[in-house]
């Protein structure tokens, strides 16, 4: 694969607080590289760096084959763009929202037409060209956000926190145009999200970044498969839980939880642990049934969350696990808010971290 | 009362009357405060941009000056201009002083802190991130100013139609610095002050009066020109 932008020992200062500490990170050509940290680890502003908004103290970067300086950064701009956190847009219609970066680089009108309503029929708003852009909702507002910044097509798209704050319909047209956007239009994404569900179905590629530094970088299934604690501390993970393991009679490494939930663990640890189920390993039935998984919760569906193809449950056993399943399992079975259901999952899938 | 209602009707005749020294009065003081007005935005907006855009040291002292200086008394103002352009003075060599020059100068330097300081605030009241939108959507750096510009235009536009009214409206510098000469250098303002010291009671509320409807006209052809849509909502309800 080829490496489209290139980090090398940046580091960034605001005063005395180092907000980018010795940073070095490859972006290859096509990929989706999430950008998972806490709150205040330097997400926003290594994006902004990316984006030649904000000049790195030190360090060096190259784009597109070349380094990046103060002389080309302004061209550099045209090949990477940036949908901010907070939806911003100008105080006029749609279709000006849109076009503004077109007109920028003095493209024709006809083509712009053109360009503008296949941007905005790629995150559903076709035919919104003329409404006042700050008078739409929040989550079509951050639509015409994304259109506006794909509509360019430039090589590489920032993306800071794009569904956050958003209702699941919204959240999920987003994440689907920005799959379409990379499958498609190959646009190279990096992606900062808090959203676990989002950082492993979407990224190909995680950066794990903590007080300004890049911890750990991998796949999804490299980065979740062994949960670090890094990762458990910031990312409010679901289905993790503290507690205390012992090894019972028969051998098995049996971890009380809390609130008479007792989890039965492959590992051999002992004492105080967190663990952490993902929610994909987790079976959820109405009744109980016969089957080699160690763990089965008797519980009730506290809140649903419907994200088009998968709806999310969160169920109270006395902890609450999330589950995903997908909607027409979620048809199917007649599930509701209280429904009783039951939840399975191996002892294997109790990660101790 | 009946001074109030001769006023009216005389205000009335005189809009009617067509005639030319009325119109003259009228039309100087509609070209010395637009005039002044434009001349004033010229160098004003380029400081509320410096002011609205821009950190730098001492940026609380220059805004607060400007804030300060909108309070200035006309007279004052007047008087000091008087000052500098008079023959002995060090603008003297001009020979601005009683001239037209002189009082649209004096108007522009009056309402310049009010400009300043309105235009100041609504671009800082613009999300400063906008200007990093811009950017990031391929704007230069003056192509993103101009951007950050468009978001506050409305508030630009209200600082403009403010120092308009600021300078048509006002009496000390136009008198001090112009001198109220009949048919070159007096306007509305003047006119009233002269008809009040004559006692000429009616003529002067006949001028206030259209001085007041001149106002009004100017900001409400500003408010439909900057959203005709006013003219559709007119005498309806909010929704």
């Amino acid at each position: 694969m080829t490496v489209l932008a290139e980090l090398k020992n940046l580091t960034k200062r605001f005063g005395e607080r180092t907000v980018l500490d010795d940073v070095t990170l490859q972006i290859q050509e096509g990929e989706i590289l999430g950008l998972l940290g806490p709150n205040g680890s330097g997400k926003t502003t290594l994006l902004k760096v990316l984006a030649f908004l904000l000049k790195s103290d030190t360090g060096e970067i190259t784009f597109l084959g070349e380094t990046v300086t103060e002389k080309n950064s302004e061209r550099m701009r045209l090949e990477s763009t940036m949908v901010f956190q907070k939806t911003m847009l100008f105080n006029t219609s749609v279709y000006n929202s849109v076009a503004y970066g077109l007109r920028i680089r003095k493209m024709p009108k006809n083509k712009i037409d053109e360009e503008v309503s296949r941007a905005l029929r790629l995150v559903r708003l076709e035919g919104f060209e003329k409404r006042q852009a700050k008078k739409l909702s929040g989550g079509e507002q951050q639509r015409v956000a994304l259109a506006r910044a794909l509509v360019l097509k430039t090589k590489l798209l920032l993306l800071d926190e794009p569904t956050a704050n958003l209702d699941p319909k919204n959240a999920s047209i987003i994440e689907e145009v920005i799959a379409t956007a990379n499958r498609e239009l190959e646009t190279t994404i990096v992606m900062a999200t808090h959203n676990m569900f989002q950082a492993k179905s979407l990224p190909h590629r995680i950066a794990l970044i903590e007080d300004g530094r890049i911890t750990e970088v991998g796949t999804s299934t490299e980065i979740f498969g062994r949960l670090s604690k890094t990762l458990a501390s910031f990312a409010a993970v679901e289905n993790t839980f503290a507690g205390t393991a012992k090894i019972s009679e028969d051998g098995s490494t049996l971890i009380d939880v809390g609130s008479s939930v007792h989890m039965v663990a492959v590992a051999k640890n002992v004492g105080e642990v967190s663990v952490f189920v993902s929610p994909e390993d987790i079976i959820l039935s109405k009744s109980r049934f016969e089957s080699s998984a160690r763990n089965m919760f008797k519980g009730k569906i506290v809140e649903l969350l419907d994200m088009d193809s998968v709806v999310r449950l969160k169920v109270d056993v006395g902890k609450t696990f999330t589950v995903q399943i997908t909607k027409r399992s979620f048809n199917e079975m007649g599930l509701n808010l209280n429904t009783e259901v039951f939840l399975a999952f191996k002892a294997s899938s109790v990660q101790i971290i | 009362m009946n001074e109030i209602l001769d006023g009216i009707v005389k205000a009335l005749q005189l809009i009617f009357s067509g005639d030319p020294t009325f119109y003259g009065i009228v039309f100087r003081s509609l070209l010395f405060s637009g005039v002044a007005t434009i001349l004033a935005v010229l160098w004003a907006l380029p400081i509320a941009m410096l002011l609205g855009l821009k950190d730098f040291p001492g940026k609380s002292v220059i805004k607060g000056f400007f804030t300060a200086m909108i309070g200035m008394p006309t007279v004052a103002l007047g008087l000091f201009l008087w000052l500098m352009l008079s023959k002995a003075g060090p603008l003297g060599f001009l020979g601005l002083l009683y001239t037209p020059g002189a009082i649209i100068l004096g108007e522009a330097l009056l309402v310049t802190p009010l400009i300043v300081s309105i235009a100041t605030e609504t671009i800082e009241a613009v999300d400063p991130e906008m200007m990093n939108l811009a950017k990031t959507l391929g704007a230069s750096d003056s192509q993103a100013s101009i951007a950050v510009l468009k978001e506050a235009i409305n508030g630009i536009v209200f600082s403009n139609a403010a120092g308009f009214n600021r300078a048509i409206a006002e009496l000390g510098v136009a008198l001090m610095v112009g001198g109220n000469m009949a048919g070159f250098t007096d306007v509305l303002t003047t006119n009233i002050s002269t008809f009040n010291a004559r006692a000429d009671f009616p003529t002067a509320i006949a001028l206030a009066i259209v001085l007041l409807v001149i106002v009004f006209g100017v900001n409400l052809i500003i408010v439909i020109a900057r959203n005709p849509r006013v003219l559709l909502t007119m005498g309806r309800m909010p929704e």
